[in-house]
């Protein structure tokens, strides 16, 4: 009889701070990730109303160098590297051939020949690959894995940016910008972007600075929000997770992406982006509400065609939530669905996206 | 409730139900999750009474509660037929978390074979099975 030993889960250099907190942990893309300290709602509120903080070490992230780097990036992102300035920061998707999605990341501009990419956790080590293998074919272009290197945090909500800011060296860069700043003595980069309809940051440090740095953010109110709350704060302003509402299976033209794609800079799988731009996608992936009592969870299919690749209850909305993939003629704002929500027929509604706006 | 409890005037099953039988009735029980499934879950969002006189089969699921995260699946600790649900737990799912063996309760069955509580575990032995 043989025995499974347990896969080794990998921890980040926040572990601990988890554990002491009483968080509940789980396998998420083989780390040990808290998906919740004291409630997923609680967390949710506190991001939407003051400041939450989320540790997002098990994100990858590799760096691209050399004089041949903007080369190879613009080869392979769909976004126009030519228009990310130093310190800037850009989102693209990275696609195949046939215009899956193969990642969606933020690349960072460190510096004239440098970048650094924040890949999903769960892609990582296929990016990596897929990078190093196009460096080949690109004068002068180095990849290297930081992985090891980085501890990433996110600080956001109303309150972030005052939090953070009274532990910096210098003013914080603005949105989209990604810039070296002294927190509490430790070298970060600063950037300001984020998963979560708030304004605030995400900090980059190493993994080392990083159990100090935590502390000191929350010793000034910022309120430990595990993957839970990620995932129902970013569901409400309809950003796209990676396993879900992005696949290989699909194309960004489908997913909403398009604004992200510039198939003039011929990255790979620009040819059949075009195509499907050209066209018009067969399916699009919309966001919905249900009317009603129910929950629509991934999986649950859309009746006369469709699936539903991201479901939850809004905690701002009170309402069940989600986004679908449908037939392109039945993805305009208004349109009413059915939802097969475990054998119960639930009525949903095709909503303009973000589903929960801060003014409203 | 914060800290974990077994009321020992329950029986349990091991798939982390409770069944709440009063000695002067032995035909009717009252059903619900135990604070151990109600931890597990997180916060409960939705429960969906199911209709009265749904019949409920031993060891099979009949209804649902669902988190922000997930829906899990409730298992009869016992067979019978439902003969009242609880307004009060649909209403406001939260009181499952907050007092699962109390009005957080989610079903009354009268039993179609009384004999089936001797499968069934006390609060030591439930608690027992946790360890594990």
């Amino acid at each position: 009889m043989s025995s499974t030993a347990p896969p080794t889960l990998r921890r980040t250099p926040l572990f601990e701070r988890h554990q002491a907190a009483g968080a509940k942990l789980v396998d998420f893309a083989g780390w040990e990730m808290p998906v919740q300290y004291e409630g997923v709602i609680q967390e949710h509120m506190a991001v939407r109303e003051s400041c939450g903080i989320f540790d997002v070490s098990h994100m990858g992230e590799i760096e691209t160098s050399g004089p041949g780097a903007l080369a190879l990036l613009q080869r392979l992102l769909s976004n126009d590297l030519d228009k990310l300035a130093i310190d800037g920061a850009q989102y693209s998707v990275l696609c195949r051939e046939d215009g899956g999605v193969l990642d969606d990341l933020f690349t960072y501009r460190l510096d004239v020949e440098r970048y650094l990419t924040i890949t999903n956790a769960s892609n990582h080590e296929r990016d990596l690959a897929w990078f190093s293998a196009h460096a080949a074919e690109v004068p002068d272009a180095h990849v290297d894995d930081r992985i090891d290197e980085w501890a990433m945090l996110a600080v956001q909500g109303p309150l972030a940016r005052e939090i953070v800011q009274a532990i910096s060296d210098a003013p914080l860069p603005p949105r989209m910008r990604a810039e070296p700043r002294r927190l509490s003595g430790a070298q970060t980069i600063v950037c300001g972007t984020g998963y979560t309809g708030e304004d605030g940051v995400e900090l980059l440090c190493a993994p080392a600075d990083a159990p100090a740095l935590w502390d000191e953010i929350v010793r000034r109110g910022a309120t430990p929000a595990g993957l839970g709350a990620r995932d129902t704060l970013r569901l409400e302003v309809c950003f796209h997770l990676y396993g879900n509402d992005l696949s290989v299976d699909r194309g960004p033209i489908e997913a909403g992406l398009g604004w992200c794609c510039r198939e003039d800079t011929n990255f790979i799988g620009s040819e059949a982006v075009r195509a499907v731009r050209e066209r018009g996608p067969a399916e699009k992936l919309v966001a919905f509400a249900i009317e009603g009592p129910g929950i629509a969870r991934q999986g649950n299919p859309v009746l006369g065609g469709g699936v539903v690749t991201s479901g939850t209850l809004s905690p701002c909305l009170q309402t069940g939530i989600g986004l679908a993939y449908v037939p392109a003629e039945r993805a305009a704002t208004g349109t009413r669905l059915e939802i097969d929500v475990r054998g119960k027929m639930r009525p949903a509604v095709v909503k303009d996206k973000p589903l929960y706006r801060k003014d409203a | 409730m914060a800290q974990a409890s077994y009321p020992a005037e329950l029986l349990y099953h091991p798939e982390h139900d409770w069944a709440r039988i009063d000695d002067e009735d032995a035909e009717h029980a009252t059903l619900g999750i135990t604070w151990y499934a109600q931890d597990a879950l997180g916060e409960v969002v939705f429960f969906e009474a199911p209709a009265l006189g749904t019949t409920l089969t031993k060891d099979e699921p009949y209804t649902e509660v669902e988190s922000v995260k997930a829906v899990s699946d409730v298992v009869a600790p016992l067979s019978g037929e439902i003969v009242e649900v609880n307004p009060a737990a649909a209403e406001n799912p939260g009181l499952i978390n907050e007092d699962p063996y109390g009005e957080g309760w989610l079903v009354k069955v009268r039993l179609s074979d009384p004999s089936e509580r001797d499968a069934l575990l006390d609060a030591a032995s439930y608690i027992a099975t946790l360890a594990g």
